[in-house]
């Protein structure tokens, strides 16, 4: 990660919008929509910059697939996996329908609904939570996936179940807690301010109380991906860059091939997922304690990159190609026959990839005095059975990176496509 | 329970003062000279006449007309910019007295709105949905006969105090004979009599927590009371009857129950009620619910927690069935609502009933729980939107 990545990262979290605007405006890239205040909005002139870099800007709610998969990585997530607890099939559209007015707005960085912080007057509970009141849009994307469970008898909704979506089998070490498990629906909200990310997930489970119930949820301090070749690497909880041979934004014939639905895939009545993507969710608890303890070198040897510059074992740059034949000065293989990138990489899975968009994890401590840490893993594919299946099964089966984690929340959704102009996310489901 | 802060319900709710009248004369106007400004032709148009045009673009928000004579006023806002565009009419305060939002470029959408009394508003155009938008003033002139629901907010309230009145009656009743249990040291009478002589109080809470110390000398917890007061009351006895076994002083505190529940029982009587406060009211206790009753905090000796939801909660359906005429004329999606989530909970909560009595708190598994939350969840959120449908028009 270059130093100026760096430094925005933690100036964010650091100082609030008040900072990050001063930097965004410095690096002359800003487009700021403003939220509340008069500032940008009625006189604010028309987006030309391009806001790939610009922390604060909106991204388009609408387009061709949703917001928050290939968007570069915002810094943080918040997640909610949530069950529908009414037995109306109209109840649950009409709120599909009231979300995406309330995201749509949320996204530009407006309150969820018109006058929602005072409008209402003084005897109404007002119809915005507010604590986003006067925040820029900060990279918000609203990102929504339906579980399996979805597509049971409750709704009808049964014909429509895309094929692929399956409920993951158990693979080898599992420690998965209901708790934190499942879900009809999930939204998943993306930031670079941590307060937008919450209150754009407080505001929609607000509005569906009685429809739907929070099932678990889950914040994300610090993104694990890079989604595009715009971003460095960033680094996990063990220290390491993660997510260096992602599928990125700028690789147009990757993500047709890996991460989007394409129309022949699903011929029946899963077709409403052309142009969406499969959505898997782990809660990947790592010992940190207990790693923290391991030498550089065990500790390189199990990951199969060196720990400062990213680059795989026995070459020298981040981004050279791993060489599974190389040999280290004693003989062996330079990158182990059970190094975590050996076993998680295309050559060894027959060519399967995916677009993984995690985020770090601390809730805080487990009551023994260690912390509650991890990897939150988020990875968006076009068929979970022929990708994460089949990765995380031979993972589980011989990562020696297993010793010191645990899975122990686990979720598949599917997420459909993009909205266009006028449509709403019930349309799809409820045509 | 009284919490140390006073609940919302328990303060003069503040009186919705009509629109129109609550007007400042001034309105602060945003205009600064490199930023756009509302522009204006001065026709005024007519309560009931054509409509008033607003043209909308990215840096402009142009109305026919900033005049109008009450009566219904209708504008029709065509965004001939390139951004989602939104209008509000504003009161004071940036209260929205109506909005049409989502006009796309292109779109012309129609706004009616019904001003019965004169004043000063603000109109804006909000390219982009969000700031402050473009603003300029818009006055109303002349007055316009009100569709009132007066009468069915009168009658109303006369119900409302016909149904306080029977619930503190009930709470006396209640009490004499569970006080002459305590005092006759029948600890398994005491004990039995607990749950239901509170529970027209778990119903009427609300409007008597205001009455300075009555109410946590009553029905304070150990945990709540204020520095320098004796812990007194229904739930010093419960712990009596249920942990510590019936004290030297419990026949006296016994008596102290009785003369204070037979004061606030006439008090409460004498509460004026407002549409508003009835309204606040049954949101209170409801927010009971979820803070004391569904956590077991309130009940923790005796753990006759249910109960104590179940006052709360016909406290809260009777509270609104008063105030049903108005709902269902304002708002009748809300009204089939209430009903909805009402039945839903009651059913719910039936479910732990065995004959007539409740089970334990300490029966209730954590699904049991989860499930009523989200039940209260749904119905709260209902109630919450009372307030805004019953406040003066």
């Amino acid at each position: 990660m270059s130093d100026e990545g760096l430094s925005r990262r933690r100036l964010l979290g650091a100082s609030g919008t008040a900072a990050v605007a001063g930097v965004v405006a410095g690096a002359g890239t800003a487009y700021a929509v403003s939220r509340g205040d008069d500032a940008g909005a009625a006189g604010a002139p028309p987006s030309t910059a391009a806001p790939a870099l610009a922390l604060d800007a909106a991204i388009p709610f609408r387009g061709e697939h949703q917001a928050g998969i290939v968007t570069p990585a915002q810094d943080r997530l918040h997640f909610v996996a949530l069950d529908v607890v009414t037995k109306d099939r109209a109840q649950l559209r009409q709120l599909l329908e009231d979300w995406t007015r309330a995201a749509e707005r949320m996204t530009a960085g407006a309150e969820a609904a018109p006058g929602g912080l005072v409008g209402g007057g003084p005897n109404r509970a007002p119809e915005d939570t507010g604590e986003a009141y006067g925040l820029p849009a900060s990279g918000l994307t609203i990102t929504i996936g339906y579980g399996p469970s979805l597509f049971d008898d409750r709704f009808g909704l049964a014909s429509k179940r895309p094929a692929a979506l399956q409920d993951l089998p158990a693979f080898t070490g599992d420690q998965l807690d209901p708790r934190r498990t499942g879900g009809d629906l999930c939204i998943q909200a993306c930031a670079n301010d941590p307060q937008v990310a919450v209150h754009a997930v407080r505001n929609l489970v607000r509005l569906g109380f009685g429809v739907v119930a929070v099932r678990w949820s889950q914040l994300g301090f610090g993104r694990t991906s890079s989604t595009s070749t715009a971003q460095a690497t960033p680094r996990n909880m063990f220290g390491f860059k993660d997510g260096t041979n992602n599928v990125k934004a700028e690789e147009p014939e990757g993500l047709a091939q890996h991460v989007w639905v394409a129309p022949d895939d699903e011929t029946g009545g899963g077709a409403w997922m052309a142009g969406g993507s499969y959505l898997v969710a782990r809660r990947i608890r790592m010992h940190i304690e207990v790693w923290d303890r391991t030498s550089l070198q065990e500790q390189e040897d199990i990951i199969g990159r060196d720990k400062k510059e990213g680059a795989p074992l026995g070459r020298a740059k981040e981004f050279d190609a791993l060489d599974f034949a190389k040999k280290g000065p004693d003989g062996q293989p330079a990158i182990p026959v059970h190094a975590h990138v050996r076993l998680a990489h295309e050559s060894q899975l027959g060519g399967i990839r995916i677009l993984r968009r995690g985020y770090n994890f601390t809730d805080g401590s487990d009551g023994v005095g260690h912390l509650d840490a991890g990897l939150f893993f988020l990875a968006y594919m076009r068929d979970p059975g022929r990708q994460f299946v089949p990765m995380q099964r031979a993972l589980a089966k011989a990562d020696v990176l297993n010793e010191y984690i645990e899975h122990n929340g686990s979720a598949v959704f599917a997420c459909p496509p993009g909205l266009k102009d006028g449509q709403h996310w019930g349309q799809g489901l409820f045509a | 329970m009284p919490r140390p802060a006073l609940r919302p319900a328990a303060r003069a709710v503040r009186t919705a003062v009509p629109v129109a009248l609550s007007l400042a004369a001034a309105l602060a106007l945003t205009g600064c000279a490199d930023k756009p400004t509302a522009t204006a032709g001065s026709t005024a148009a007519g309560g009931g006449g054509g409509p008033i045009t607003v043209n909308a673009t990215d840096t402009a928000c142009e109305l026919s007309a900033t005049t109008a004579k009450a009566g219904t006023v209708t504008f029709q806002v065509t965004n001939s910019g390139s951004k989602v565009n939104e209008f509000y009419l504003y009161a004071e305060g940036d209260r929205i007295v109506s909005e049409v939002e989502n006009i796309t470029p292109g779109l012309s959408r129609e706004l009616k709105v019904e001003i019965t009394e004169p004043g000063t508003f603000t109109t804006s155009c909000k390219p982009g949905m969000v700031g402050d938008g473009i603003r300029g003033a818009f006055t109303v002139t002349g007055t316009a006969a009100k569709g009132s629901a007066d009468s069915k907010v009168a009658k109303a309230i006369t119900d409302y105090k016909a149904f306080v009145a029977s619930e503190a009656d009930e709470f006396v009743d209640g009490t004499k004979e569970f006080v002459a249990a305590v005092k006759a040291g029948d600890v398994a009478k005491a004990k039995s009599l607990y749950a239901q002589a509170r529970h027209p109080w778990e119903a009427i809470e609300p409007v008597a927590e205001s009455f300075g110390d009555l109410d946590p000398k009553i029905d304070g917890r150990e945990d709540v009371i204020a520095d320098g007061m004796a812990f007194t009351g229904y739930h010093r006895l419960e712990k009596d009857l249920w942990k510590d076994g019936l004290q030297k002083d419990s026949g006296a505190v016994a008596d102290q129950l009785l003369a204070d529940v037979t004061e606030i029982a006439a008090k409460s009587k004498t509460v004026e009620p407002t549409a508003l406060s009835i309204a606040g009211g049954a949101k209170a206790l409801l927010d009971e619910v979820a803070t004391g009753k569904i956590t077991g905090e309130e009940e923790r000796y005796s753990h006759t927690d249910l109960w104590d939801f179940d006052g709360n909660l016909e406290g809260s359906r009777q509270a609104l069935a008063v105030l049903r005429p108005v709902i269902a004329e304002r708002d009748p999606a809300l009204q089939k609502a209430l009903d909805a989530d009402f039945t839903e909970l009651s059913s719910l909560l039936a479910k732990h009933k065995t004959g007539a009595d409740y089970t334990s708190y300490t029966a209730l598994t954590e699904a049991d729980i989860k499930e009523l939350t989200v039940s209260l969840d749904a119905l709260s959120e209902q109630v919450s939107k009372v307030p805004g449908v019953v406040e003066a028009k």
